[in-house]
């Protein structure tokens, strides 16, 4: 039996990365990933781990060395952040487009301007549409359960595309925490070698990323998205695994005293932590309040979340960057909720809330403070999103 | 019909749409693409073989005659030759809708 210890949550996820048996890490340092990608850098020159370090001179060139490498058969690694990610993105495209497993960790961060090295979730967002698939970690042990999670999901026959660990920067990335680091061996037999359907090989040349001519284009796109959305079922069975496997039990979409709440709070990744204690203090005072937050943002797992939060009168819904959308709409995790709300023909109360932007602290009065709002608001009062601790 | 003309059902593609049998673009019917097809006036043409030199898909072939014949399946049309031809032997015609 593994035993608690505490650690880095960075410094865990690369261990984790470690025992994956990964045969490629080609990254390029930016805060606040760094960590991640100095501790795989020692254990690759330290000779803890028998894989390809690549120090690439910009995002840019580390998610082509990882196609490249993913291409050739190579289970691969990378992590970035913010302005790393928005170099990258480009090329992240190809990636999914290629359908390339290989695993990234992204410390969320605020993008720039103004510079802002601290935490929110401005690259999680534009990243939604790059085609990967987007797990959200809440706290270390999770970072550190995702990763092989992650690997499995992206290499399974059915799924085969690249997928992101997100971790929020600073108040997950560099905390602390107590984590059981899994045997190696327990992790060789969750996760099989790696075997590439497709690979770059001189004995049965392939050619990969042709020019795709109208005639194929929509095609291509098509094919792309089963996959992804394919892929949903195949990532809450790969948390079935693990948890029968580990005793760690993950869902696509969690709840936190839901059952009778009249109030829900929508959050990821580590604000969650706050959401939950600031839901205790109000369950204290008799409020019926509950927090909902998302496992997976790529594929949205639509129905789990609905049947999450169909019960509630007020949904208070949490959004992590700037929309700039024009102020007549929700920001983006609002909107995709309310897009679910609108199928369904189901019209609870709903106030959009943008907080924590750039790493300024939402507090457990901070989200008292939202939870009243809604339940005071009368129809059409609350808007489309507001900002919260925004000094007038 | 689905190698000339890269038409296929989505659930078909390769993974990523990658190509698995290498140099097979010259499977693919860029003849499809065409608008006007180059005629050669045989009793104009010199045998000069300009045409051949300047066409850029190389779709022509020298005959048992000497004449250069045009590879319909490849031409995309693009009258080059026809611009080249020093003695106005090519004529662009307009390709009949089916």
């Amino acid at each position: 039996m593994s035993k608690r210890v505490g650690v880095e949550v960075s410094i865990a996820c690369a261990d984790a990365v470690g025992l994956c048996d990964v045969d490629v890490v080609a990254a390029y340092p930016i805060t606040p990933q760094t960590h991640i990608v100095e501790h795989l850098s020692e254990l690759v020159a330290e000779g803890h781990l028998d894989a390809e370090f690549v120090p690439v001179e910009s995002e840019h060139s580390a998610m082509s060395a990882c196609i490249g490498s993913a291409a050739a058969g190579a289970r691969t690694f990378t992590s970035t952040s913010s302005q790393g990610y928005a170099l990258m993105s480009e090329i992240c495209y190809i990636a999914s487009s290629l359908r390339l497993p290989m695993v990234m960790a992204v410390a969320n961060r605020a993008i720039s301007a103004p510079i802002s090295i601290w935490n929110d979730h401005a690259d999680l967002m534009f990243a939604r549409d790059v085609g990967w698939i987007q797990l959200i970690g809440e706290y270390g042990q999770e970072v550190v359960d995702l990763i092989p999670i992650a690997f499995r999901i992206g290499e399974d026959k059915r799924v085969l595309l690249p997928v992101q660990v997100n971790l929020d920067g600073f108040t997950l990335s560099h905390v602390i925490e107590p984590i059981i680091m899994p045997e190696k061996a327990e992790i060789q037999k969750f996760l099989p070698p790696y075997k590439p359907q497709l690979r770059l090989d001189p004995e049965n040349p392939v050619t990969m990323g042709p020019v795709g001519m109208p005639e194929v284009y929509t095609e291509a796109r098509k094919a792309q998205d089963e996959a992804l959305n394919n892929s949903k079922a195949v990532i809450q069975e790969v948390f079935d695994e693990f948890g029968k496997q580990f005793g760690r039990q993950y869902k696509l979409v969690e709840t936190y005293k839901t059952e009778d709440a009249e109030t829900i709070i929508f959050s990821m990744g580590s604000i969650s932590q706050t959401a939950m204690s600031a839901v205790d203090h109000m369950r204290s005072q008799g409020k019926k309040v509950g927090v909902v937050r998302l496992r997976v943002f790529r594929p949205f797992p639509a129905k789990e979340l609905f049947d999450a939060i169909k019960g509630a009168k007020n949904l208070v819904i949490l959004d992590r960057v700037t929309a700039f959308n024009g102020g007549e709409i929700s920001a983006p995790v609002a909107l995709e909720i309310k897009s679910v709300l609108f199928d369904r023909k189901h019209h609870p109360k709903v106030g959009n809330f943008l907080v924590g932007l750039g790493g300024r602290d939402v507090t457990v009065q901070n989200f008292e403070e939202m939870v009243e709002k809604v339940a005071a608001a009368k129809d059409g009062e609350l808007g489309p999103y507001q900002f919260i601790n925004v000094r007038e | 019909m689905a190698k000339e003309t890269g038409i296929v059902s989505w659930k078909q593609l390769n993974l990523g749409i990658a190509i698995t049998d290498p140099g097979n673009a010259s499977q693919l019917k860029t003849g499809d693409w065409r608008a006007m097809r180059p005629v050669t006036d045989r009793e104009k043409c010199t045998k000069c073989g300009q045409c051949y030199v300047y066409c850029p898909d190389m779709v022509y072939t020298k005959d048992a005659e000497g004449y250069y014949v045009q590879n319909y399946y490849w031409c995309k049309g693009c009258g080059i030759c026809a611009k080249e031809c020093p003695v106005d032997a090519i004529t662009m015609i307009m390709e009949e809708v089916d």
